[in-house]
């Protein structure tokens, strides 16, 4: 039986454009992942490319189609099956995706550390914000499952993400120039933290100043079946009756409307309320209420009563 | 050959007023003294636009306001409010 998101859960993720789940995989498997690629210190490290071509030779992470079931994927008993099969993974897939998505590509990102730049006499940059993997225009979306085999300090560079950016539809890298903004994350994380990430949530590699080779692995999915109430099978969810704006009640519990219209520091003072209109778009997706509102975003504007 | 460099900063703004607050940024440093990169700060440089001018940066670009696409009003894209200043400095070569 796979654990299911919560409500609060797919509020915050069509809010943010992610989930974290700290420490979710245990050590056992982390181990198993690292030995199966061949995780080794960087001095024995020649080139990126060697190390690569050995991990594709060596390696249970198998070629796979773009287009392929996530069922079929992954050889049985390999770590990244065992992966796929812990009850919160499969849950959280099941909810956002559901049941039978197709892998669209998974990568192996590794960020050496700066020995190895040094020694190969180039330069050690960042990578540069970006939204994979072209321009998106559609409602429905993609997730992609970020995986950290090790622990990421704070110097190792962790994958830099910025809240609530998934909703923007830009090109690629066009977003590139922006190398620093307010309320960026980097990720510090203990081994075996899982991401779910929204596909259109801005992002990057960072630098890696430690001593220590850094792994992420990630995969993307596809739904094949309609976004609407997976996580809710039993449509226990309700929407929330209209509330006073601006001129509010004292009322101070946080509720799924909060999540749902939370604010982050990047966001431009006109924009993010066009981010929330988009938010509730998504949100009228997921519980395939197409009257439903928030905080009379989108009855305003769509009173055409006369 | 002068030793007159060129240094860009890159601000984007809450909103298109110069006073409103950086909410991200860029640095490219033609003196070659430091090289800026994706994620290298995560506070901004000036508070605001206007800071930027007090501190002597010149303003030598600011985006345009175009109205949204009709029928495609409620799409967020790039960030809107963009303002490239310069810094011409001695790079000591």
């Amino acid at each position: 039986m796979s654990n299911l998101l919560t409500t609060e859960q797919i509020a915050e993720f069509t809010a943010s454009g992610c989930l974290f789940f700290d420490s979710l995989i245990g050590d056992e498997i982390n181990k198993e992942f690292l030995e199966d690629i061949g995780h080794t210190e960087i001095k024995n490290v020649d080139s990126v490319q060697k190390y690569y071509q050995n991990i594709k030779a060596t390696s249970s992470i198998p070629r796979i189609p773009a287009g392929t079931p996530l069922k079929e994927a992954y050889p049985a008993n390999s770590p990244i099956e065992k992966i796929f099969n812990n009850e919160v993974v499969d849950g959280a897939i099941r909810s956002l995706v559901g049941s039978n998505a197709l892998i669209d590509h998974q990568f192996l990102h590794i960020t050496f550390p700066t020995k190895y730049f040094k020694e190969a006499n180039q330069r050690q940059m960042s990578q540069q914000n970006h939204q994979d993997s072209t321009i998106d225009p559609r409602s429905t979306f993609d997730i992609q499952l970020f995986y950290f085999p090790t622990d990421v300090t704070k110097e190792m560079g962790g994958t830099r993400y910025i809240l609530g950016t998934h909703l923007r539809i830009v090109s690629e890298s066009g977003i590139a120039r922006y190398q620093n903004m307010l309320g960026q994350k980097h990720i510090v994380c203990k081994a075996g933290t899982v991401g779910i990430f929204h596909h259109g949530l801005w992002h990057g590699a960072g630098i890696n100043f430690s001593d220590n080779i850094r792994y992420m692995f990630k995969v993307r999915l596809a739904p094949t079946e309609k976004q609407e109430l997976l996580w809710d099978p039993e449509k226990k969810y309700k929407p929330l009756s209209n509330r006073a704006l601006f001129w509010t009640d004292e009322n101070t519990d946080i509720t799924v409307n909060d999540i749902l219209t939370k604010k982050y520091p990047w966001q431009e003072n006109d924009t993010h309320r066009l981010d929330i209109i988009n938010r509730i778009q998504m949100w009228r997706l997921l519980t395939g209420d197409s009257n439903l509102d928030i905080d009379y975003w989108m009855t305003r504007v769509e009173n055409e009563r006369y | 050959m002068s030793n007159l460099r060129q240094k860009v900063l890159v601000l984007y703004l809450k909103m298109p007023a110069l006073e409103s607050e950086v909410i991200a940024w860029a640095t490219y440093d033609g003196t070659g003294k430091k090289l800026h990169m994706t994620g290298d700060s995560d506070a901004p440089p000036y508070p605001t636009g206007l800071d930027a001018l007090l501190d002597g940066w010149r303003l030598f670009q600011a985006s345009q306001s175009i109205p949204e696409q009709s029928g495609k009003e409620f799409r967020t894209s790039y960030l809107k409010y963009e303002f490239f200043f310069e810094k011409i400095e001695n790079a000591e070569i």
